[in-house]
């Protein structure tokens, strides 16, 4: 099925452009207008999907779904529905405040923050179709295990202390959106709305993770990474969860990259570790994030998700695939 | 008159949905006025969970995202 792409490839690269397809800039071109196109498709196809079925996992239903629920429970259920409830990241201020009130565990409420930018429909469609299955359950199980056990230590800690004092004195107010049971038109309006707002919010990030994907693919020659980042080098995982740290860009952004560092011999675990600290540790998310979490808790969330992402890099680099 | 609030925390989606309102509403002639409220105190106080959110009239009609042009023009039809 996404043969298409290849020969779409094969024609611009080969065909139009006339490069032969043993040179470094035919490969490169041949990996971007493959890499994008199929991307494009692929994100049109998945937001609109899912965008249909939208006005059931709202954030505010999400809430009412974890209220009263016991905390095992609330961990489990928060990664899950982080995984399908999308949200922008300037939501997350109202998001922690609401589910805090609602008497959700702050730990769970983490877990959801955790989970629900690393793991999405759109990280799933781009990891199936350019990394195969067997990384995408590997990709979906490890973020969904490293929210849980983030939410579960946070508790386990007592951190609420380190939430802001503020948040526990607003009340909430009860959700009254009046919406009318959607027919099948706001339906297909809504996720039409849905495919304009997240691919004109990542479009570039796309554009830019492919033209590094490409780069790295056409012009770094085979061993040089293999050699420096390669299962030999003990460091690789420590520096590629540092490297991901200023690099901020959301799932489908790197996994372009990953795709072309894979192909490059870059063992697995380290490709991982890259991946989600790219996407999850994100400077910019933690200054939104401070205004409901104190300088300590902050520092707390980043240096549990470091470390867990480089014991995700070992132990993914000593299985072998 | 129509008291239109939009909530949200200054984000590019907040602003363009309060532009898209005075637009609206000058387009059509409808008088009203479109306040920006910004604290989170006050935004969670509507329930709102995402951002932007807009309040016509005390009533919270929309959560989360730009709204649609036809659905602006809906409130401010709508009595």
């Amino acid at each position: 099925m996404f043969r298409v792409f290849t020969l779409l490839g094969d024609l611009v690269a080969y065909r139009w452009m006339g490069l032969d397809p043993a040179t470094r800039t035919a490969a490169a071109v041949h990996f971007f207008v493959e890499d994008v196109t199929k991307i494009f498709a692929l994100l049109v196809t998945v937001i609109f999907v899912m965008g249909l079925f939208r006005s059931m996992l709202s954030p505010e239903r999400v809430r009412t779904y974890l209220e009263g629920r016991s905390r095992w429970a609330a961990y489990v259920m928060a990664v899950v529905l982080g995984a399908v409830t999308p949200f922008c990241s300037c939501s997350s201020v109202p998001l922690f405040i609401g589910f805090v009130e609602a008497g959700i565990p702050v730990g769970a409420t983490m877990a959801f923050l955790i989970t629900s930018p690393m793991v999405n429909e759109v990280a799933v469609a781009l990891l199936l179709s350019l990394l195969g299955w067997k990384l995408t359950v590997l990709y979906v199980a490890t973020g969904l295990v490293v929210g849980v056990v983030g939410g579960a230590l946070i508790d386990a800690l007592r951190l609420e202390r380190w939430v802001e004092a503020y948040v526990w004195k607003i009340r909430v107010g009860a959700v009254d959106l009046a919406e009318a049971r959607p027919t099948l038109a706001t339906r297909v309006r809504f996720a039409r709305g849905e495919v304009r707002d997240i691919v004109g919010r990542i479009w570039a990030y796309v554009l830019v993770g492919v033209g590094l994907g490409a780069a790295l693919h056409g012009y770094v020659p085979q061993d040089f990474l293999a050699r420096w980042a390669g299962a030999s080098n003990p460091l690789a995982v420590p520096l590629a969860v540092l490297a991901g740290v200023p690099m901020y860009s959301n799932a489908s952004g790197i996994i372009p990259v990953a795709e072309a560092l894979l192909g490059k011999g870059v063992p697995v675990g380290t490709v991982l570790a890259l991946m989600m600290s790219v996407v999850a540790l994100s400077l910019p998310e933690m200054i939104i994030l401070r205004k409901v979490l104190t300088v300590r808790m902050l520092g707390f969330f980043a240096a549990y998700l470091a470390v867990s992402f480089i014991a995700v890099g070992y132990l993914f680099n000593a299985v072998r695939f | 008159m129509k008291e239109i609030k939009v909530l949200g925390s200054g984000c590019r989606s907040c602003q363009l949905t309060a532009e898209m309102l005075q637009r609206e509403a000058d387009a059509l002639g409808v008088d009203v006025r479109v306040e920006k409220v910004t604290d989170m105190a006050d935004i969670v106080g509507y329930g709102v969970l995402r951002t932007p959110g807009v309040v016509v009239d005390g009533k919270v009609v929309h959560a989360g995202g730009v709204p649609h042009v036809r659905t602006v023009r809906g409130w401010l039809q709508g009595a």
